[in-house]
């Protein structure tokens, strides 16, 4: 039941670069990475590309596929139909290094510009005590395996390179959310999410959460819960009035 | 990255960057990264060499939890009774003492990641939710639903970038205490004077070569599968701390151990190995051949007789009635289902793709099976397009740890070399000849911090000393690295292909049944193997070149491989994750012998065999002595209380 | 220039805007029609000032494009809370709730979305370079007023109530009977789709409960948090049915007092 899919893979580098058609083996059963990797073995064995679990557990695997961006070892050939074209390519919001290989160093800068989690003080370790409903959404953030496709499909770095100063991307947007309904976390985040990690250059139109291989609901548990968190802060007169009479200078209320 | 870094290197550039640490630990997983946070909390500069991008380690695979005795769950559960655990689940022919530090030592790592950010499933009452699982008395395993792996990775990796701001905000750069190589790959170790003087490796993004001056260094390089045609391991899984370790001086031990997981995924290709989550079974999933036939009821050895269903009416009640009934036969320890499912499939009685199927469909209903066991669900959605509410599931066992790693001091983590540290899968005797589900990530997290604390001790220990890495072993390194782009001139061999020889003769004559003839005939291959892995050669050039990649490992998983092999012959019983077929029975005389291998020339090594030490007699009071009369020998139990007439 | 396409910044030459095979230009066209339309289709029923309401029958339906009915222009039985405003032309009869209902809808985090994909084309598709220069997105004036929609959500609401109290009276004929007819029915229906759309905004699911960072100290909370969350993962889908139902009641009740066809009655 094997078939010759007809493949074509961005071959190249920072300097120049091209679609190169490959006819390829695709046995039943068998997904992109597969054919990827049967590829190496045989056409093209200095090809280029970052994995490791190949069962969508690691997030190494980020590339595009027929324009898509997906991990390759969870898109399946039965996918596709056997005349289709297939043409990978690699992820085309991060600098390349070589093939499907891509420069992903912008999210690690994003990630240490997010402060890390406060802990409480004076709670010693083994002290801890939180309740399951309240750990539970900032549990479905920590599914996050760092494949970077959100940040990679987000259109504000994706078509704007000049926003990747000012915006931390959906993964570290989450990140912040995970954080900021952290039960014990003691860290006032919300002010700047807004003002220092760019939440305002959100748009809400959810391709991060279309193309999220664990099927986090980014946009709408994590995005715009912080919208409205910020919202309370700095967009609610109401309680600005009261931050300004009562409670002026005090930390945020993390207690509630 | 640096603009010097993203340079294009040239086939047979010789350049080399150069740093300077105090400490480097090689491997980002669990055990690379406790280590690393350790040493860094110590004062030392610290180095992190992560062969994947920071954060992508294989410890996200695990999928159980991790075990520590903080009786969260039920309040009788304390170290001793971890330790009596651990030890039952080797064969008693784990290091005592490392068993004892870790049972000790493992609740206050996990509580210490509640402070790093850890966000575990919780009990009613708000503390760490514990499961039970094969081999603990209590429940004890820590974890986050079935992705327990990630939330360590994770973790750890931001308490670093957390590290990494505070040095910011002190000194105006992230890296200035501690800094993370990724997508490096070291391939030589560097020694002066006996002791660990820097290594050597290079960069996968650029192929550009680096140098870290260092007096002391940590292996935490995980496990060896890849070695195996079958394995729930990623291709970093290499063995090349084993390796580096043999090569640098330092010793192996428990080499022969190896834990074949019973159901792994044998369909679709691209997924074959990755693990079955054993709860499928402790759910109510069943195997049967591809008859149709229950097997398991034929393999239920003597000494279980009694502990598990003769009938499958039995068996079904026990799902119910857990206190009145036998249990199903499906529940045996790992090794027997593995070899069960081994003996099926070898006797024509596999399914399609070579395995057996493993059914929940028609045992639980759909809604309870998505209730259940989400993650498999979803697992065989997405990679095989297997609804398993609707149809069975086709498994077979998979090669997924390696009991063996560096012998090292169980306090410290050294090994005899001093300087050189090795913590988690690479490290050896821990857990014996076999490993209880659980133990794993407990294991990275104890070992990993006392060998980051080792290596800071060691390096004040040196007073400024340090060993110097000698030049032409610098040279040398660098010859060895680019020998498969030399030998792409006289035609060499696709390291693929060898590598894929490698992997057929591991599985197919030292996997989970063993016989001496057949590691014979395997060790004679490896000689083959070896001549060929010498001249292997690749193409293009040193960017991000996979080529060239698999032909550095591959020296590394050819050594591994002869040390498995070597071990596994040597030893004539069958205990844990060693079956003999010629020597089918545990035997006492060989518990406190451990097999020692150090490497002999390039990519031979040499076996001893050595003592092992005599367990403390208040660890040895843990047990009854009717329990320890199954695995010692009757002279090792004169410090017993029983003989000792009862100490207070 | 999309930066997609640009590989001066070291990304992959590829110099297609995107190499997506499958439709993807269809869901942002098929919201610019849907939305077209019935934006052209309330407009001109906002300021067409007849059939609003059944004035020549007994029973007494009220489309919600005229309530509250504020104009001194109203049919008096149609003014349920008074009349204030003047009748010009172009001055819709229910000019205080309108706008606010616009705004709600403008704001709200779905159509938000459907909107910065169908028109604004930022972007037009997942993984389809927009046309754009600059995107600053909602980080300035005008778009920083998105962060009003709340207000706008309490005021949906009270709004909300106005048309569930619409929906009951329409139960009382002119003469005081006690009237139902199929009128009844589609007012109802479409009172409660405009509850389920408005308690499901991602406001409400914030201000119910997912601003609070223990739900273990607040129960209560916590179940309705819940069953919003679960009408919020629909939120989408209320969005358009809700436009369908405005649309249907009032066309229904146009129908009806234009005297096209009659109301089928069940009592009275």
């Amino acid at each position: 039941m094997s078939y010759w899919a007809h493949f074509r893979v961005w071959r190249g580098d920072s300097e120049k670069g091209e679609l190169v058609d490959y006819p390829a083996e695709v046995n039943e059963g068998e997904v992109v990475l597969d054919i990827i990797h049967r590829l190496q073995q045989t056409e093209a064995q200095d090809l280029a590309v970052r994995w490791n679990c190949k069962a969508g557990k690691c997030g190494s695997c980020s590339m595009e596929i027929n324009g898509r961006p997906r991990l390759a070892c969870m898109t399946r050939m039965n996918t596709f139909a056997e005349d289709e074209v297939v043409t990978v390519t690699p992820l085309r919001t991060f600098p390349v290094i070589r093939d499907l290989v891509t420069d992903v160093s912008f999210n690690y800068t994003k990630a240490r510009e997010i402060p890390s989690f406060a802990p409480p003080e004076g709670v010693e370790p083994g002290e801890y005590r939180m309740q399951q409903v309240d750990v539970e959404r900032s549990q479905e953030f920590r599914k996050c395996i760092e494949c970077y496709l959100c940040q990679n499909t987000c259109h504000v770095v994706r078509d704007h390179e000049e926003n990747k100063e000012a915006f931390a991307g959906p993964r570290y947007l989450m990140r912040i959310a995970e954080l900021d309904m952290h039960p014990l976390d003691s860290a006032d985040r919300q002010t700047a999410a807004q003002d220092e990690h760019g939440l305002g250059y959100c748009n809400i139109t959810k391709c991060c959460t279309e193309v999220c291989p664990e099927h986090i609901k980014i946009t709408d548990n994590a995005l715009i819960p912080l919208k409205e968190r910020v919202v309370d802060r700095k967009y609610d007169p109401v309680v600005w009035l009261g931050n300004k009479l009562f409670r002026r200078g005090e930390p945020a209320n993390k207690n509630r | 990255m640096t603009s010097a870094q993203q340079q294009n290197h040239a086939v047979d550039d010789r350049d080399v960057e150069i740093h300077d640490y105090d400490v480097v630990v090689i491997g980002a997983g669990g055990a690379g990264l406790r280590a690393a946070i350790e040493a860094r909390a110590q004062g030392k500069r610290t180095a992190i060499i992560s062969k994947s991008l920071f954060g992508k380690a294989h410890t996200v695979m695990a999928e159980g939890g991790c075990a520590a005795a903080m009786g969260n769950v039920n309040p009788n559960d304390n170290w001793r009774v971890h330790f009596g655990d651990t030890m039952r689940g080797g064969k008693f022919l784990n290091n005592w003492r490392m068993a004892e530090l870790h049972a000790k030592e493992a609740p206050d790592r996990v509580w210490e990641m509640e402070t790093y950010g850890a966000l575990f499933d919780r009990t009613k009452d708000g503390k760490i939710s514990q499961r039970n699982f094969g081999g603990h008395t209590y429940p004890r395993l820590a974890h986050v639903g079935d992705r327990t792996g990630l939330e360590p990775i994770r973790t750890l990796q931001q308490k670093i970038v957390s590290l990494q701001q505070e040095d910011f905000k002190a000194t105006g750069d992230y890296e200035s205490n501690i800094r993370v190589f990724h997508e490096t790959t070291i391939t030589d170790l560097f020694k002066a004077d006996g002791a660990i003087a820097g290594c050597f490796g290079y960069f996968r993004s650029t192929g550009r070569f680096v140098r870290f001056n260092a007096p002391a260094i940590v292996l935490a390089t995980g496990g060896v599968g890849k070695s195996y045609s079958v394995t729930s391991n990623s291709w970093e899984y290499t063995g090349d701390g084993h390796a580096l370790a043999l090569r640098a001086g330092a010793t192996l031990i428990n080499m022969e151990f190896l834990q074949f997981h019973p159901t792994g995924m044998v369909w679709p290709p691209s997924v074959k190995g990755i693990l079955v989550t054993e709860s499928v079974r402790g759910d109510g999933g069943v195997l049967r051949n591809s008859e149709g036939k229950r097997f398991m009821f034929d393999y239920i050895a003597d000494v279980f007789k009694d502990l598990y269903a003769t009938s499958e009416e039995e068996a079904d009640r026990w799902y119910t009635d857990p206190d009145n009934n036998r249990r199903p036969p499906e529940l045996l320890p790992r090794d027997e289902v593995a070899r069960a499912i081994n003996s099926e499939v070898k006797a024509g009685r596999g399914t399609p793709h070579g395995g057996v199927f493993l059914d929940v469909s028609t045992r639980l209903k759909p809604e309870e099976i998505l209730k259940r066991l989400p993650s498999m669900h979803h697992q065989f959605k997405e990679l095989a397009d297997v609804d398993i509410t609707k149809e069975p599931m086709e498994v077979g066992p998979t090669c997924h740890y390696v009991m063996g790693g560096v012998e090292v001091d169980p306090d410290t983590g050294m090994s005899r070399v001093p300087g050189l540290f090795a913590a988690g899968e690479c490290s050896g005797g821990m857990h014996g000849s076999n490993r209880l589900g659980g133990n794993s990530l407990s294991d990275l997290l104890v070992f990993g911090r006392r060998c980051g604390l080792g290596a800071s001790e060691y390096v004040d220990g040196l007073a400024g000393r340090r060993p110097a890495v000698i030049e032409s072993d610098a040279e040398a390194a660098v010859d060895r690295a680019l020998l498969p782009f030399s030998s792409a001139t006289e035609g060499g061999e696709n390291p693929f292909v060898v590598h894929l020889e490698l992997q057929k003769t591991m599985h197919e004559l030292v996997g989970i049944i063993r016989k001496a003839d057949e590691m014979e005939m395997a060790l004679k291959k490896l000689e083959d193997i070896a001549t060929r892995t010498r001249t292997v050669a690749v193409e293009g050039d040193r960017k991000f070149n996979p080529n060239w990649h698999l032909a550095l490992d591959l020296r590394n998983m050819l050594l591994v491989s002869m040390c498995v092999a070597k071990a596994a012959l040597e030893r004539q019983e069958s205990r844990g994750g060693h079956t003999r077929d010629d020597f089918p029975v545990m035997d006492a005389d060989w518990r406190h012998v451990l097999l020692v291998l150090e490497a002999l020339g390039e990519d031979n090594v040499e076996l001893t065999r050595k003592e092992q030490i005599p367990m403390r007699p208040d660890l040895l009071d843990i047990f009854e002595m009717d329990e320890l009369k199954k695995y010692f020998t009757g002279e090792e139990l004169g410090g017993h209380r029983a003989d000792q007439g009862e100490r207070a | 220039m999309s930066s997609t396409t640009d590989a001066s910044t070291g990304r992959a030459q590829i110099s297609e805007r995107t190499l997506r095979t499958d439709r993807w230009w269809l869901p942002p066209l098929l919201n610019v029609a849907g939305l077209g339309l019935w934006v052209i289709y309330a407009t001109v029923r906002a300021f067409m000032h007849a059939y609003y309401f059944t004035n020549e029958q007994n029973y007494s339906y009220l489309t919600p494009f005229y309530s509250p009915c504020f104009s001194v222009g109203c049919y008096p039985e149609a003014s349920h809370f008074g009349q204030f405003l003047p009748d010009w032309w172009w001055l819709p009869y229910a000019a205080i709730s309108l706008p606010f209902l616009l705004l709600f809808r403008l704001t709200c985090y779905y159509y938000r979305k459907a909107y910065y994909r169908a028109f604004y084309l930022s972007p037009p598709a997942c993984a389809v370079a927009e046309p754009h220069k600059k995107y600053t997105g909602e980080t300035r004036f005008p778009l920083l007023a998105q962060n009003l929609h709340r207000y706008f959500f309490y005021i949906a609401a009270l709004i909300s109530l106005v048309n569930t109290y619409d929906a009951v009276v329409a139960f009382i004929n002119k003469d005081g009977s006690f009237g139902f007819g199929l009128g009844n029915i589609i007012l109802v229906a479409n009172v409660v789709l405009l509850w389920l759309y408005t308690a499901s905004c991602h406001s409400c699911r914030s201000i119910i409960g997912g601003r609070l960072n223990h739900f273990s100290k607040h129960p209560l909370r916590y179940k309705l948090w819940g069953q919003v969350s679960i009408l919020n993962g629909k939120h989408m889908q209320l969005a358009w049915t809700t436009l369908a139902s405005l649309a249907i009641t009032d066309f229904y009740i146009m129908a009806v007092s234009a005297g096209w066809w009659g109301d089928p009655r069940i009592v009275g």
